[in-house]
């Protein structure tokens, strides 16, 4: 039996075959201007028994595709619970959201918490610093890890921020320290969410964000424990999605 | 709705002073909005008929019955706020409506007298004065406000400049001495209207406005009790519509309407007849009042596959679960009664409020709710801090939570849609 599971994120559209249970192919693809075009090349590309979909565009890909859906809180959970049964808590950061989830026995959902309706503090966040700071995502991450001071940052909105960092850099201060402080600022925020949540260790860290190792170190720093990041961290929703078809009733 | 409102109808628009231009658009998205949120659901009562009616005719008919009401000397006194006792205004020959502050309008004007970052709900209030689309403030001859929070506190200074307006002091306590001033503030509101309508209240006036006000409140108590069947015999929107209606529909019309859908939902009830499969999970709101038109959370919930089955809201059962005592016989005694039973009421504006926490409580257990979510607008803050002892108290009674924090705008429906579906799916 062949099942789809997908992603589709604001950033990003995470495809994953599973053959028999077991991950056959994974893609990642820029979202782009049109998801719903970016996924339908995913559906069409191979023959399928089920589909199932989650992140931001599932309810118009129910539209179009007739599929499943599943939130990305429930993805990840079956995700992160089927590649670490061990785990105790699940973060995620992706494009504009940021997740929290407390996990039960065997995966269950027990409690989560997602950010409002801004962008404070995701991939987004990172992805608009990096540009005011004439950085690469990965050069930004390294040059925080490096840096052998920080600067304080305390706007967490993206676009005071974004001002905050400008006036930062017309000061002369050096663009490795505010990055340093970005992901200081970041980490910050993210390690009081898992605090209110009561996140259990192990703590995995799924999500595009978890490709950043300045803020995976920050955030296994603060926990005092250990942070897991899964081998291919994006596709952790798909895969979880994916999986949910053999969950339903008769499959 | 335009289409087929009665020409003079317009008439009355226009002899009020409103923005015709305006109210049409107001009008239109309202019944849009209608059409989606209520008209589309599947097998619902057939008595809900009557508020779809209603809200048809939300500022045609019941308008022509203020304007005709008033024509003939009648007086019309509006209100924002449950606190304000409609029985003391029925009882001095006057009518009272609520005033709606339920959707984003005007915000531009609004917003050059009022900070940015005021609640939605005193935005909605001063958007529908600000934007002249409003017939029931323009038929109020008098506004009565509360200092139920600082921020309607200051916006009803701004909109007494232009309007009618009386205040009452509500205490933050419920102390004997409280009690007592409340009372005052009564009474002080029973004189206001006396004078304006020139009819004194009575031991027999005052009573008959409380059974008839006692009989309305029964109406919706049967109708949230059949709800809370399962399989649910009407939808949690349904539901929060006939509440909201309450405040501005005529008193015995609304009353025997609702004990009318009240038969039909025991009937359903009892024959095991739901708008929802059995296993839809049952959810409980608390939090800040849901003004007409704003339906935007049940209508996220119930889109999600769950029910809503109680609110413990100035919209739900902060409304409609006390009664006044029937058994006074003079009219100080009813006015104690009265002042007794609206103070009894647990609004967040109150310290201590664990009255609120406990009717949370009991109605979840009562309701059979699977999950409470606690809701509140955006600088709304009493609820918002309240919102952490409701958190720790429902989790303390080993049911699960979800806090949601908005305002009237379509922009955040996609992640709380997300939030909700994962809570549900949590349950």
């Amino acid at each position: 039996m062949r099942i789809l599971g997908m992603d589709i994120g604001s950033r990003s559209v995470e495809a994953v075959w599973l053959q028999d249970r077991c991950v056959a192919e994974s893609v990642i693809a820029d979202s782009g201007f049109d998801p719903q075009t970016v996924a339908r090349e995913f559906v069409d590309r191979a023959e399928h028994d089920a589909l199932v979909v989650t992140g931001y565009g599932r309810h118009a890909a129910r539209e179009a595709f007739g599929c499943d859906v599943v939130t990305e809180i429930k993805a990840y959970a079956m995700g992160v619970h089927a590649l670490h049964p061990e785990a105790g808590s699940i973060l995620d950061i992706g494009g504009q959201d940021t997740k929290v989830i407390l996990l039960g026995d065997s995966g269950r959902v027990l409690d989560f918490e997602m950010n409002d309706k801004c962008a404070a503090g995701t991939g987004k966040f990172l992805e608009v610093m990096a540009r005011a700071l004439g950085f690469g995502l990965e050069e930004m991450a390294d040059a925080a890890m490096n840096a052998g001071q920080h600067v304080t940052i305390s706007s967490m909105c993206t676009v005071f921020a974004e001002s905050e960092v400008t006036g930062l850099v017309h000061r002369g201060e050096d663009r490795a320290a505010i990055a340093r402080g970005l992901h200081e600022s970041i980490a910050k925020r993210t390690l009081s969410s898992l605090r209110r949540v009561g996140a259990a260790a192990p703590l995995v860290f799924a999500g595009g964000v978890a490709n950043n190792d300045a803020i995976v170190s920050l955030i296994t720093a603060g926990t005092g424990g250990s942070v897991i990041v899964p081998v291919e961290p994006q596709t952790v929703g798909a895969y979880g999605a994916a999986l949910s078809a053999l969950d339903s009733p008769g499959r | 709705m335009t289409e087929t409102a009665a020409p003079d109808y317009r008439q009355i628009w226009a002899d009020l002073g409103l923005d015709l231009e305006s109210h049409d658009l107001l009008l239109e998205a309202v019944g849009d909005l209608y059409a989606t949120t209520f008209l589309a659901q599947d097998n619902r009562p057939e008595a809900m008929g009557y508020l779809d009616f209603v809200m048809s005719e939300v500022h045609g008919l019941r308008i022509k019955e203020l304007h005709d009401f008033r024509k003939a000397g009648g007086k019309v006194v509006g209100t924002y706020c449950l606190y304000v006792p409609e029985e003391i205004i029925r009882a001095a020959g006057a009518w009272g409506v609520g005033i709606c502050a339920g959707a984003e309008w005007a915000y531009d004007q609004v917003e050059q007298v009022l900070p940015r970052n005021t609640c939605a709900l005193i935005k909605s209030m001063m958007g529908f004065e600000l934007g002249r689309v409003c017939p029931y403030l323009e038929e109020a001859d008098l506004l009565v406000g509360e200092t139920t929070c600082d921020g309607k506190k200051k916006a009803y200074e701004i909109m007494g400049a232009s309007l009618n307006m009386h205040v009452m002091e509500l205490p933050q306590m419920k102390r004997e001495k409280d009690l007592t001033f409340w009372r005052d503030e009564i009474v002080e509101l029973m004189r206001k209207i006396e004078e304006m309508t020139g009819k004194k209240v009575t031991a027999e006036s005052l009573k008959a406005a409380i059974v008839e006000v006692n009989d309305k409140r029964r109406a919706l108590q049967r109708v949230n009790t059949a709800r809370a069947a399962s399989p649910a015999p009407i939808s949690g929107k349904d539901s929060l519509l006939a509440t909201q209606v309450a405040f501005y529909d005529d008193v015995p019309r609304f009353t025997k309407m609702m004990n009318t859908l009240a038969d039909e939902l025991e009937a359903r009830a009892a024959r095991g007849d739901g708008v929802a499969p059995k296993s839809a999970k049952r959810v409980l709101v608390t939090g800040t009042p849901m003004a007409l038109p704003n339906w935007k959370l049940h209508d996220i919930i119930e889109r999600a596959g769950g029910v809503v089955v109680g609110e413990e809201m100035c919209t739900g059962s902060r409304y409609y679960d006390k009664l006044v005592s029937e058994d006074a016989t003079t009219l100080d005694e009813m006015i104690d009664d009265i002042a007794e039973k609206y103070l009894d009421i647990n609004c967040a504006c109150f310290t201590p409020n664990q009255g609120r926490i406990d009717d949370v409580l009991r109605m979840a257990g009562e309701l059979d709710a699977d999950g409470v979510i606690d809701y509140t607008l955006s600088f709304c803050g009493t609820y918002q801090i309240e919102a952490s002892s409701v958190e720790k108290a429902v989790k303390g009674a080993g049911l699960p939570v979800l806090r949601i924090e908005t305002d009237y705008s379509a922009e955040d429906v996609g992640q709380l849609s997300t939030r909700v579906e994962a809570f549900l799916e949590m349950l």
